[in-house]
């Protein structure tokens, strides 16, 4: 395959990436453990919220990431036709 | 029938469908072997990655040390579920587009270097031995508790089951087993989260009544009348700092761990590596997000059951009785008013030289007269909420699936490193298909053999066992494999010289602080943590030894653009 459609192909690949991991790091270092103490002043539920992120709502978002990233790529795959 | 009689039943009837998956998949490959032909499909994928990687420390004991940590417990929930994202977006596809065996592989032939193959063993062989060793040992735990059987001879019984399916049926007897072993262990840990749920708080969603009923202010106001913390406040046992790097170590040290890594190699096409690490984490999370809820449910159960009662009373509660006989809850009327007081502080003073509490010298230090052992949190939920003996059968089953699921993954690394790493490219590379099966077989049997005697005779170091795993394959594996397919200009000296300081700096950091009495010389960093630092450390200094080193071979490059792009992977098979 050519040059270009290859460097084109992981730079969106490479973009797509560091947009989820920014929401992975925001919400499981962020809101989870460094602004924990005053997410904790709201409450979600009778839950304080920094708490319920960081056994809870962080999670979910791990697994909708990937699902994400996963339904993306196949998508990228296809557009640059790089697919199986 | 009783407890026990129902346990042997479906404890017997689970090993007797392990045996017969491993017969049922039996591999006359290489292939078929280390990679179960690459035939996985992702949700069959998924599911034995989730019981690889749920130990039996995940089911036993994580509950029952969230329930003690309060908010800190975050750093096991969100630090054992965070690598997979890492892993599905970072490793995983390109990993398997590489569509070798196993992790020295990748290693040995992107860093062009026989060296760095085998520092990728020696890390492999080390960091899967350190896990499979508490394996092993929760194998025979969950024995002696449930059916009265001496943790010995239940751990031998779990390692001749696991040597008779892994051995006939290699990568392939071992992901199916996985799957039916991830069946058997979220039944058993789901049924009774949902029963304890609607127990106590009318909502069987164990998530929702954890979100939206009381308990958790409830619990709160107890902890608050008892003069302990609030449940949900943060960094009562470890500071912000260390929160932050234990998370980071274990989610970096995930996506490091060869026996999840290899995972991915099983699967048909790269696209199914990418979407089996989604269905991985989600039948993770089933488990990691019901176990904090279990964690609150039973604490406030236990507290409410116990605090301020007679002594008398409470004995007569069955599951009270029962797991007071085993050590594992005990009293002790410090101040003779017949009552129980639960307070901060230890009831016991611990045996010296361990951290099990001594009966005869209660702690007068403090006005705890209630010892709670982590571990019973899980194993009596079941009985707490009055379920059949059925079900607290089910839940021994789960124990054992989720220890021999675990060790079995690790058990077909430290194999195949030896086996394929070491002996068929290193040693003799003109190995025929006949011989290389017959040395991988041997290499799993003695692996699990050398395994068994470790279990039986644990080295001392045992507690520090999973920080050692962790960081080392964090400071390793994870930025050799990450620099190997992101940047093409990082060169075999630059990896090696970067993995070997991560590894030395990160054991000789948890050995001294552990051991030797070392300050903790980095801003006060728990050894659990220090993981996260050797691996800052590893990458700088392997970007920059490569910038100082010739740029890699024109087919190293090539390898790398390759393993970059989907399309052209060797397809296997669906099973």
């Amino acid at each position: 395959m050519d040059r270009a459609k290859a460097e084109g192909y992981w730079k969106a690949n490479i973009s797509l990436i560091r947009n989820l991991l920014i929401i992975w790091a925001v919400v499981s270092y962020g809101f989870s453990i460094l602004l924990v103490q005053p997410l904790n002043a709201i409450n979600l539920g009778s839950v304080p919220l920094g708490f319920w992120f960081a056994h809870q709502g962080t999670i979910i978002v791990f697994v909708v990431l990937i699902f994400y990233y996963v339904a993306q790529m196949n998508r990228i795959d296809r557009q640059f036709d790089v697919d199986e | 029938m009783s407890v026990e009689l129902w346990t042997w039943i479906v404890v017997l009837l689970s090993f007797g469908l392990y045996i017969g998956i491993g017969l049922w998949a039996r591999v006359q490959e290489t292939e078929g072997f280390y990679v179960a032909g690459r035939g996985v499909p992702p949700v069959a994928n998924g599911m034995a990655t989730a019981a690889d990687w749920m130990s039996a420390a995940s089911f036993i004991s994580m509950a029952g040390l969230i329930s003690t940590l309060g908010y800190d417990g975050t750093i096991y929930l969100m630090g054992w579920t965070g690598g997979y994202v890492l892993l599905a977006m970072l490793l995983a596809p390109y990993l398997r587009k590489f569509g070798k065996f196993t992790v020295p592989d990748f290693v040995g032939d992107r860093y062009y270097s026989q060296t760095a193959r085998i520092v990728a063993v020696v890390a492999a062989v080390f960091v899967s031995f350190t896990y499979v060793i508490p394996q092993l040992v929760g194998v025979g735990t969950v024995f002696s508790r449930y059916l009265g059987v001496p943790s010995v001879t239940g751990l031998w019984i779990g390692v001749i089951i696991t040597a008779l399916f892994a051995v006939i049926g290699g990568m392939k007897g071992i992901t199916w087993t996985q799957v039916a072993q991830y069946i058997i262990l979220i039944i058993a840990y789901l049924i009774p989260g949902f029963a304890i749920a609607a127990i106590l708080t009318g909502n069987p969603i164990p998530q929702l009544a954890l979100t939206f009923s009381d308990i958790v202010p409830r619990l709160n106001q107890l902890q608050t009348d008892l003069g302990f913390a609030q449940y949900t406040q943060p960094f009562q046992g470890l500071s912000m700092l260390n929160v932050l790097m234990i998370t980071a170590c274990l989610m970096f040290g995930t996506a490091g761990l060869p026996h999840v890594i290899i995972r991915f190699y099983t699967t048909p096409t790269v696209r199914d590596a990418r979407a089996s690490a989604g269905w991985a984490l989600l039948f993770i999370a089933l488990l990691y997000t019901t176990a904090p809820a279990i964690s609150v449910f039973a604490r406030y159960n236990l507290i409410n059951t116990l605090n301020g009662k007679s002594i008398e009373e409470v004995r007569q509660i069955d599951w009270v009785a029962k797991w007071e006989k085993t050590g594992l809850l005990r009293f002790v009327d410090k101040n003779n008013d017949g009552n129980l007081t639960i307070a901060k502080g230890r009831a016991f003073n611990f045996i010296p030289g361990t951290t099990r509490p001594d009966p005869n010298n209660p702690d007068t230090t403090s006005a705890n007269e209630v010892f709670i052992n982590n571990d019973i949190i899980v194993l009596s939920t079941p009985e707490v909420a009055q379920l059949a003996p059925f079900i607290i059968a089910l839940v021994a089953a789960g124990g054992l699936a989720a220890a021999l699921s675990t060790a079995s993954g690790l058990l077909i690394v430290i194999s195949s490193a030896l086996s394929h790493d070491l002996y068929y490219r290193v040693i003799n590379p003109k190995a025929s298909e006949a011989q290389r099966l017959l040395i991988a077989r041997i290499g799993i049997l003695l692996a699990v053999l050398v395994a068994g005697y470790f279990g039986q005779n644990p080295p001392g170091f045992i507690a520090q066992l999973v920080a050692f795993a962790f960081g080392l394959a964090a400071s390793s594996f994870f930025p050799a494999i990450l620099l190997g397919i992101f940047d093409k200009r990082t060169t075999s000296q630059g990896a090696i010289a970067g993995m070997v300081v991560g590894l030395v700096f990160t054991a000789f950091y948890i050995i001294g602080t552990s051991y030797y009495g070392m300050p903790r010389f980095v801003f006060g960093i728990s050894p659990e943590g220090i993981g996260t630092i050797g691996m800052l450390l590893n990458f700088a200094i392997t970007i920059a030894v490569s910038r100082m080193t010739p740029e890699p071979p024109k087919e190293i490059q090539d390898l790398v653009e390759s393993v970059r792009i989907p399309r052209g992977a060797k397809e296997g098979h669906y099973h």
